[in-house]
């Protein structure tokens, strides 16, 4: 039987790429990805601790989790591409339009 | 044997979601993130969580990375929109900061896990695996959220559309004879159809 921890251990290293990824990236969509990657590490350590308390709770914040990423991933795309339409490019170190 | 499937898993995992952050080319980043989410999924699976997996390539590696790769499409991003990849600097800043994350929440979650241990892990049980028991709890307990999320996705559906829609289509959406009245659709009947490669961004 393989210790919760193992899991826990995963999913913050999972989310420390996610972090790395979403502070070096420069292209938008890669941002995004990074993002999505950090919420399935959440993912990841709610489950695991819905499996050390045997309780379902953790497993219903996922499938939550799960649809508030979608709805999150549709918004924004569409911004992206509302951006690109306005600036010809996502590169968030030219969109800096609303820095200091 | 279960240890094996795990440590294999947990390998994959690991080494896509690097590819995943450190791809100069989107598109194979993407690819990452679908075969980091799969290797999730099994995880979910020896966790007792089978609903869980099926969801996730579903939702997560289905729809989701499949709108990821349509906008890569539309927008025709390849690796030129990011000719310098961040100074330095800021990327082993980065990568330190979360190296030291990493440790905090390693700490965080095996903290936790040590105060709550309560010896080794029973097997899992047949209430925890039910498919019945979670619809019975998500819709009896949940309800309330489960509609709301409802309607958040609804809300994310009608503001995707409006968000991508083409600033011309706004022009044009009170009247009702736009072609007709500027008399110039000679090629293009309808304005909305002109410049396909922007069409269709929403969800």
């Amino acid at each position: 039987m393989i210790p919760i921890s193992w899991y826990l251990l995963l999913s913050a290293l999972l989310f420390a790429i996610g972090t790395a990824g979403a502070l070096t990236r420069r292209n938008g969509i890669s941002i995004f990805l990074s993002i999505e990657l950090m919420l399935n590490a959440a993912n990841l350590a709610l489950v695991a601790y819905s499996r050390m308390w045997d309780a379902r709770t953790g497993q219903l914040v996922v499938f939550f989790v799960l649809a508030v990423a979608a709805a999150e991933a549709a918004v924004g795309l569409a911004l992206f591409i509302a951006i690109y339409r306005q600036r010809r490019t996502i590169d968030v170190n030219r969109l800096n339009l609303m820095r200091w | 044997m279960e240890t094996a499937i795990f440590l294999l898993f947990a390998f994959l995992a690991v080494a896509s979601s690097l590819v995943v952050v450190a791809h100069k080319n989107p598109v194979y980043s993407t690819m990452g993130l679908v075969l980091t989410l799969s290797a999730v999924a099994v995880l979910f699976v020896l966790l007792g969580a089978p609903f869980l997996a099926v969801l996730q390539i579903l939702i997560y590696a289905g729809a989701i990375v499949v709108l990821f790769l349509f906008v890569l499409m539309l927008l025709n991003i390849t690796r030129e929109e990011m000719p310098q990849s961040g100074q330095p600097v800021q990327r082993w800043t980065a990568i330190l900061g979360a190296a030291i994350f990493f440790g905090l929440v390693g700490t965080l979650l095996w903290r936790v896990y040590h105060a709550a241990n309560r010896g080794p892990l029973a097997p899992l049980s047949e209430q925890l695996v039910s498919l019945k028991a979670l619809a019975g709890e998500l819709f009896a307990e949940y309800l309330l959220p489960f509609e709301i999320v409802g309607l958040l996705l609804l809300v994310a559906v009608i503001a995707a559309t409006v968000l991508a829609r083409r600033p011309e289509d706004a022009e044009n959406a009170g009247t009702a004879v736009g072609p007709v009245l500027t008399g110039t659709a000679t090629t293009e009947p309808d304005p909305s159809g002109q410049n396909p490669d922007f069409g269709g961004g929403g969800r």
